[in-house]
Order: C-alpha cells, then sequence, then structure tokens
C-alpha cells in the first residue's frame, strides 16, 4: 500500500491550491450574462399582521424589472415550506406545524420574515428600491422566550399550534425513573440554559437561478450542503419544477456547520422569481441578513435529576426540556431536541432508569435547527455538568466517578434507543488525563492563586451518535428520508479515476480523503483520482453532508463501489492473463499474478475494459460501478476533554490555560483533518461557552445581529489544543470509521464551564449559565459573596 | 461616473466606479477577481484583506475610488512567478491551515503583512495580529501554526 498517501497518512489537503489562490469558486462568485440582483424587503417587526403593500415606488425606481410579495408566490402555486420529520406528542397527536409561506402573506413572525423581493439590474438598485416598498403593518404581542410562550395567556403564533405547543415527546420509563429517583441514596439536581446561538459559516448563503425558457430548465447555483435534497424537496414540495428540470449546484461552500442543510425562502424566491421574470436572478446575504435568517441552533432550558445509590451507581436520570424551535418548523428541526438529543442522555454511563420530556415551542424568533452536534451537544452538557456537580457533592474525583460508571460491555443497549457499539471510555479519560497533566494541576492552581486568579478544571466524557442512520430506523422514528448514500467509481479507459458521491464539501477535504481511500485500495497515485461532488447533473443522488456522516455513510458507499470495481478488475486480469481470479493481486501501479511475472498496468485493465476485445464471455464492456450503502446502526464516537482556565476574581474574565481533547473516532483515513476537525469543534465549542449568544429583547428585535455584538471566537481568544485518537474500530462499516465532525462542539462546552465552576468552587458559586462572559461570571462571584 | 486606475497584481487596470464603489467590489465584479471575499458588512471579518500601497487593508471599507494611482496586491497576485504557492501559501497547505478556505485569502494577506513587519512572530503576537480575521473552521490552532512555519520558511 502506497504509506504516504494511503489509510492513515496525513496527507496536504489537494483542494488547497485553489483555495490558497483565490481559485475557489463560491455561489457568489458566478455570473451570467444578464444576471440581476434580488434584494429582499424582511419584516422590522417580531409579530404584525400584513395589511397592505405598496410596490408603486420601488417599481419605477431605475433598473428594477420586478417587485413580487407573498400573494403572487402563493397565487403561483408554490407550496409552502415543510418540515421534513414528523414527531408525534406522548397522547399519539402529530406535532403542529404553522404554514410558512416563502414570502409572508398576511402575517409576519419573526424580524427578517420576507414580505417581498425586489429585482433590479444591480444590487445596488435592488437595495436602494427595496428601500421604496411601503408594507403596512398592525403590530401583534410578541414572545421570544419558549418557556414564557407555554404560559396561559401568552401570543398565539401559529393558529395550528394552540398554546404555541408543537409536540409534547417523551421517551424512556417515567415510574421506573421515578421509582430510582424516590428510592436513591443521592439526588442531584440541575436547571439550565442552553444558549442559542448563530452558526456563522464565513461564506454567507447565496443562491443564483438561471432559467432556459427554451428547454423549461431551471439551474441553481446555491450554497448548500446536499445538493441533491434541496432538489427533491424545491421539486416535490415547493412545486420549483419536476427534478429533471432542475439542475441544482452546490460549488465551492465556505463552511455549512449544519445552517446550510436546510433550504430556505430565498432560494425558493429566486428560482421562481427567474422564471417568472424572465431574467438570471442571484441573491447574496449580507452578515446581518444571516443573523436574521439562518437558522439558529440550541437554545433549550432542561431541569434535570440524576440518583445514585450508595455506592456512587448512578440509578436514574430524569429530564424536563423545553425547545425554542422559533417561529416557523426548519426542516429538521422536529428531530433535533427529540431523536438527536434524548436518545444520547446515558451518556457514556450505565443508567438503568432514564426519562426525558421535551416541549417543543413556537416563538417570534428565527427558526431554530441543527447547528454542528445538533442535539447532542445539548445532551451532553446536561449529562457533564450533572456529573461534575454530582462529583463535587458527592466529594469525589470527577474522572473517578466517571470511570466507576462507565458502561464497558458492549454492545450496550442504553433505555433510550440507542445501541452503543462499542468504545472504550477508560482508555481516552486516562489519555486526557496524562496529556492535561491532572498530576501537576494543584501546582499550578498554586501558582495562580499566587497572583490573585482562580484556576479551575473541568472534564467533559461525551458520546455522540453520527452517521445517521439506517433508513428503515429513521423512517420508523418519523424521518420523511431516508439516510444512505450513494457512490460511482468510474475509471476511465486510461486508468485513471473518478469517483462521484453524494456526500458535500464544504471544508471537509473530501476530495483528499475519500482519495485516499482509492489510493489506498489500488495503490494509485492521488493525482490520478478525482472527486466529483455537488452536482445533481453529475452524480445521481446523494444525501449530503451533516451529522459527520460522510466518513461512516458516504465513504462505506465509495468502499462498496470499489468492492466491485476490484472484483470486475481482477476478473478481466484472470481472464487476459489466463490465471485464476483468486491469484491476482493489485500492487504498484499494476494488477499481477501473485508468484508470477506475469502482470497488466493497471491502465492497460481499463483499456482492456472499453476496448472490449478481450473480455471474459459475458461480461459487459466498461468498469464503471455504483453503490447505494444503508448504514446498519449508528456510530458512537466518544472521548474525554479536559479544559484549565484562569478567572480573574476581580474582573470574570476567564482565559483558557490548557485544553486537551482524547477523542475515539474508529478508523482515521487522515490525522491532519481530522485533527483539524477537532480543533474547529473545540473552538465553536468554547465560543459558545465563553462568547457567543445570539439575544432578542422583549419586542423581538435581535440585539446581536452583526460582529459588533455578536461575539465570535478569535485568536486571541483561544489557546492551542492537545488532541490525540484513541481507535476502537467501529464494527457497523467496512471501514471502521465513527465521524470525527462534531464531536469538539459536542464535547467542549461542559469541560470549559466544569472548569470555571470548579476555579470558583472556593468562592461560593454554585451555578452559572452559557456564556460565560465576564459580566456573567463576575456578577456570580459577586452574588455569592 | 469616474473612471478609476491602479495597478492590481502589477497590471495596470481602469474601470467606471461610482463614488459607493467598493473596493472589493471594483475587483470582484470590474476585474473578476474572485478571490477576495465578503464575509460581513462591518469590517470585522477580513476576509477581504488585500493590500494597498503594500499595507494590509479591508476592501469592503475601502472606496475604489480612494486607490486612483494604488498599487493593489490580491490573493491572486501572491503566487510565485511559475505559478508555485508562494511560502505563506504553502505553508498554510502543508499545515491544514485551511477547510472551507473562504477566509483564507484574507488570512494570507494578513500574514504576509504580519511577516512583513516582525519576520519572526511569537503565538500571542500571531495570535492578536489576527483579532482582525475570522475563521469559523479552524480554530485557528493551524492558522497559527501555517504562519509560524512560513516564518520559519522565511529565514
Amino acid at each position: 500500500m502506497p504509506k504516504d498517501t494511503g489509510i492513515g497518512a496525513a496527507v496536504p489537503r489537494t483542494e488547497d491550491r485553489r483555495f490558497t489562490t483565490g481559485k475557489g469558486r463560491y455561489t457568489d462568485d458566478f455570473t451570467v450574462v444578464g444576471l440581476h440582483h434580488a434584494v429582499f424587503v424582511r419584516s422590522p417587526h417580531a409579530h404584525a399582521r400584513v395589511t397592505g403593500i405598496d410596490k408603486s415606488a420601488a417599481e419605477a425606481a431605475p433598473g428594477v424589472v420586478a417587485v413580487y410579495d407573498g400573494k403572487q408566490l402563493v397565487g403561483d402555486g408554490v407550496g409552502n415550506l415543510i418540515c421534513g420529520w414528523a414527531v408525534s406528542s406522548k397522547d399519539g397527536t402529530p406535532m403542529k406545524m404553522g404554514a410558512w409561506s416563502a414570502l409572508a402573506t398576511d402575517t409576519v413572525r419573526y424580524v427578517g420574515d420576507a414580505v417581498a423581493v425586489v429585482i433590479a439590474e444591480t444590487k445596488a438598485q435592488a437595495r436602494d428600491a427595496a428601500e421604496m416598498v411601503e408594507v403596512e403593518y398592525e403590530e401583534l404581542p410578541v414572545v421570544v422566550d419558549a418557556t414564557d410562550a407555554l404560559k396561559p395567556g401568552a401570543p398565539q403564533i401559529h393558529p395550528e399550534a394552540e398554546g404555541n405547543l408543537i409536540y409534547d415527546w417523551e421517551i424512556g420509563d417515567a415510574a421506573a425513573t421515578d421509582g430510582a429517583i424516590a428510592n436513591a441514596a443521592k439526588v442531584v439536581e440541575i436547571e439550565l440554559v442552553n444558549n442559542r446561538l448563530a452558526p456563522n459559516a464565513m461564506e454567507p448563503r447565496a443562491a443564483m437561478a438561471v432559467y432556459d425558457a427554451g428547454t423549461d430548465h431551471l439551474t441553481l447555483h446555491t450554497t448548500s450542503q446536499n445538493p441533491h435534497v434541496a432538489r427533491l424537496v424545491l421539486s416535490a414540495f415547493y412545486q420549483i419544477a419536476p427534478e429533471h428540470k432542475l439542475r441544482v449546484i452546490a460549488p465551492d461552500v465556505g463552511g455549512g456547520f449544519g445552517s446550510k442543510i436546510y433550504i430556505y425562502p430565498e432560494e425558493i424566491v429566486c428560482l421562481w422569481a427567474a422564471r417568472k421574470a424572465g431574467v438570471p436572478v442571484k441573491w447574496t446575504a449580507d452578515r446581518t441578513e444571516a443573523f436574521i435568517t439562518d437558522a439558529h441552533g440550541r437554545d433549550h432550558v432542561s431541569k434535570a435529576q440524576l440518583a445514585f445509590d450508595s455506592n456512587n451507581r448512578i440509578t436514574g436520570l430524569k429530564v424536563n426540556t423545553v425547545a425554542n424551535l422559533g417561529a416557523y418548523m426548519s426542516l429538521f428541526s422536529s428531530c433535533v431536541p427529540t431523536y438527536l438529543y434524548a436518545t444520547l442522555l446515558s451518556g457514556q454511563y450505565v443508567i438503568p432508569n432514564i426519562y426525558c420530556d421535551v416541549k417543543a415551542v413556537y416563538t417570534n424568533t428565527v427558526p431554530v435547527d441543527a447547528y454542528r452536534g445538533a442535539g447532542r451537544p445539548e445532551a451532553c452538557y446536561l449529562i457533564e455538568r450533572l456529573m461534575e456537580k454530582a462529583a463535587k457533592e458527592l466529594g469525589v474525583d470527577p474522572g473517578e466517578l466517571r470511570r466507576q460508571n462507565f458502561i464497558t460491555q458492549f454492545p450496550y443497549q442504553t433505555p433510550v434507543i440507542m445501541t452503543y457499539d462499542i468504545g472504550d471510555f477508560s482508555q481516552t479519560l486516562d489519555a486526557a488525563r496524562a496529556a492535561a497533566d491532572v498530576a501537576g494541576f494543584a501546582q499550578r492552581k498554586a501558582a495562580s492563586e499566587a497572583k490573585g486568579r482562580k484556576r479551575g478544571l473541568g472534564y467533559s466524557c461525551y458520546i455522540e451518535a453520527c452517521g445517521i442512520a439506517p433508513s428503515a430506523a429513521v423512517g420508523s422514528l418519523g424521518a420523511g428520508v431516508g439516510l444512505w448514500e450513494s457512490a460511482e467509481v468510474r475509471v476511465n479507459p486510461v486508468g485513471s479515476i473518478e469517483v462521484l458521491t453524494g456526500s458535500h464539501s464544504h471544508g471537509q477535504g473530501h476530495e483528499t480523503t475519500f482519495a485516499q481511500v482509492v489510493s489506498d485500495r489500488f495503490d494509485l497515485p492521488m493525482d490520478n483520482i478525482k472527486i466529483v461532488h455537488g452536482d445533481t447533473d453529475s452524480v445521481q443522488f446523494g444525501m449530503g453532508t451533516y451529522g459527520s456522516r460522510s466518513g461512516a455513510v458516504g465513504m462505506s458507499a465509495i468502499v462498496k463501489a470499489l468492492d466491485k470495481v476490484e472484483a470486475k478488475v481482477k476478473k478481466i486480469a484472470a481472464h487476459v492473463l489466463e490465471a485464476s481470479e483468486a491469484d491476482i493481486v493489485i500492487e504498484g501501479g499494476a494488477v499481477k499474478v501473485q508468484g508470477t511475472d506475469k502482470q497488466m498496468a493497471w491502465h492497460e485493465v481499463g483499456l482492456a475494459a472499453y476496448t472490449a476485445h478481450n473480455l471474459p464471455e459475458g461480461m459487459e464492456p466498461g468498469l464503471k460501478e455504483g453503490a447505494f450503502y444503508d448504514p446498519t446502526n449508528f456510530t458512537f464516537p466518544a472521548g474525554c476533554y479536559i479544559c484549565e482556565v484562569e478567572v480573574d476574581p476581580d474582573t470574570g474574565v476567564v482565559t483558557v490555560e490548557n485544553f486537551t481533547a482524547a477523542d475515539d473516532f474508529g478508523q482515521v483515513i487522515n490525522p491532519l483533518i481530522v485533527e483539524g476537525q477537532v480543533h474547529g469543534g473545540i473552538a465553536q465549542g468554547i465560543g459558545q461557552a465563553m462568547l457567543e449568544h445570539a439575544v432578542y429583547d422583549e419586542s423581538g428585535q435581535p440585539l446581536s445581529g452583526s460582529y459588533m455584538d455578536y461575539t465570535m471566537p478569535r485568536a486571541d481568544d483561544l489557546p492551542s489544543f492537545k488532541v490525540s485518537t484513541h481507535e476502537t474500530f467501529c464494527p457497523g462499516n467496512p471501514l471502521g470509521i465513527k465521524g470525527c465532525g462534531e464531536a469538539g462542539a459536542i464535547g467542549s462546552p461542559p469541560a470549559l464551564v466544569n472548569a470555571v465552576l470548579d476555579a470558583l468552587s472556593g468562592m461560593g458559586v454554585k451555578h452559572l449559565d452559557m456564556p460565560l462572559t465576564p459580566r456573567r461570571v463576575w456578577e456570580a462571584i459577586n452574588a455569592a459573596n | 461616473m469616474p473612471k478609476v486606475s491602479m495597478t492590481v497584481n502589477g497590471k495596470a487596470v481602469s474601470g467606471e466606479v461610482e463614488g459607493r464603489t467598493l473596493l472589493v467590489e471594483f475587483l470582484r465584479e470590474s476585474l473578476r477577481l474572485t478571490g477576495t471575499h465578503v464575509g460581513c458588512d462591518t469590517s470585522q471579518c477580513g476576509a477581504c484583506v488585500v493590500h494597498v500601497n503594500g499595507e494590509s487593508v479591508k476592501s469592503c471599507t475601502t472606496f475604489a475610488a480612494a486607490c486612483e494611482g494604488a498599487e493593489v496586491t490580491t490573493i491572486e497576485g501572491m503566487a510565485n512567478a511559475d505559478g508555485s504557492l508562494g511560502t505563506i501559501q504553502q505553508a498554510f497547505q502543508d499545515n491544514h491551515g485551511l477547510q472551507c478556505g473562504f477566509c483564507t485569502p484574507g488570512m494570507v494577506m494578513s500574514a504576509a503583512d504580519l511577516l512583513k513587519q516582525n519576520p519572526d512572530p511569537s503565538e500571542a503576537e500571531i495570535r492578536e495580529w489576527l483579532e482582525g480575521n475570522l475563521c469559523r473552521c479552524t480554530g485557528y490552532h493551524n492558522i497559527v501554526r501555517s504562519i509560524k512555519a512560513a516564518a520559519a520558511a522565511n529565514a
């Protein structure tokens, strides 16, 4: 095997050449002759009735070709946006989905809800004209907090959802869990907030729609993590065009983190407007627009009880969560606080009894959906805050309390659906403790104390579920789609290889890692291999990239296709070389008969397949194989994160001194890329824990609508990280991969908060909610004193 | 509309601009140099950093008309004459200093100005310098490593 480019090699990324030289091609970089620009007219109110729209001044403005509103959109038969995962309440009633039109018709429900669109020759003209659209609003009462939205008399947001309750869902055994709590030697209680976040991929969302009247065909360039799903939904639910008359291209995409999974109103409107106005239309969000239209993440409030017996063994966990889903149900919003959250509440621990109740709620805020981790960070935060609190209250070492309760026998069936297939939680705990030099902490703490600072150390032993998931299983839980992946491997007549994948790379480096799998299999140089993705005209179908699934699911599909190609290559070589198939080996760029000097160069097999002059009897010409891979289970990445902080008690400023991650991702294809994923995830997790918060005031105005007031992690907020991987191979897929894209964001917030609470434990501070801004920390210190 | 002339990546260019046309709009839309990106509207993210007369500036808050006669360098002008990657670009590739690539042009341009002013910066100095450049993918860890590696390669 070629050690320098095969599985496990730290291969520098092939895509970097274009990105480092300014030759990347993102959606806004594309243009066509006659391109026009769209600017949206958005509601400045969080909740209002639209009583009139006067478009006349805008229509007469220079360069304007059209101004459209929601009544025209609905009149043309464009369908409402939908949520694609059906979750039912505990009483069996289906979730209550309110109508969501891409342009509001009679009611706006959050600041940023689009009411009209202006199409003009230049962006500046469209922007000028958008300000001339006069919309009359009749303001309605507003609610932004999910708990408030459930109170009697709260403003009613959708007629379909009485009391703003979308569903009241449950999982686990309530009676058994109540029994465990009643009989416990110790019950640890917590109430916490998982703060609302804005995803902030650096590339703002964009869409360019071109209609070809000659062929009645639409082409959409868009910032999507899953172009085929976009085409399916645009076609089947929004009636934009049948799939064969709609091409969706997701070219280079500048980060996603979940926010580019969904099909938003803007893409729908651009496609509809391009056909209606007869001109190509492009829309590119500015950052402020991103803050008020990209789906936000998290926003949970939870209460929980964790029961222990007299030997400090966990006997039960009971959780009540209220989840804010915003003003409309985004594409996968329903599954995030349910099947992606409560099913992970067992953490790394044997917990015989678990019960969780989740109320999902409408508010007058931007829709909330999956953001890096999606449900799993909320679960991890809850259980890991509880474990650290329990260790403090029980007076035991937080690492050892965890170890004592670790699951050690696999497979392990939790009480909340998941079957963990494999793991070694003590291994990652030990590795993290060693790398973080926990033994030397007391000395470092003393040194901090000597200069008037408080020092703390916090753990987080996370587990998450990736590679979602067997299609039949998610179908039974309400998913509207299957969650397999497809691949096609084409060996060209000259021996070069194109791999078509339904996964989509928006920073993950698939062009490198996927090529490494092929290089490894056929012992070929990376330069002979091309990964094709992101275009519905090139790749037949795919489910896209989210939930850390491209390795475990996407690459498994490639492996299945490679198996078929290898089998055919061996058949052809055996026939031509007059040998037994079992004796054929592929190595060093050649296909050989083992133990002889008979061989064909790799490209000669390709040529033989396409000339078809001398193939085995009955074999079809060509060398191209496809595969669909449906996962057998979720995969379960797990690990231990340890954060060490220093707190200035006079100012409340928290400094992250050390951050250590020990992860088990199963098989690592490219350690350079895997480590990079962990770094980025940790930075987002530290951002959530210390800096980031999407805030609305009581009237529903977003207070964090730009980088002047939403605190993104910057280089000088963060340390360098100590990361390492420790593999137990996933038994469920051919490469043994678990997935690494989200772990950092899932595991890190509780480690940081636990560290700060540890630092302040001597000052009487018992609780903090994220983000731990200097003000919050300072206020907690002063309240405790 | 007024005409503006400048030198971009060593080539004399000119075009008509409105008074409100930003340098980044002139580069991206008139010259089709789309390597310079726009990631925010408050001059915070640094995806738009280019060099004007040798200094790094945010092209999203610079008027094109104000660059009359200026020497402008963009990311497209940073590779070596033979097309191979420049030292900083190569260091970013070798050290996995980028993921989605959207912030990368600004990071490379900003790093080039840093290394011109301070050829051997410490980690803390690099982190402080990058305060005006946001990256959402890398957690900055490998960007810092890349810039240190570029400094070492220049030494």
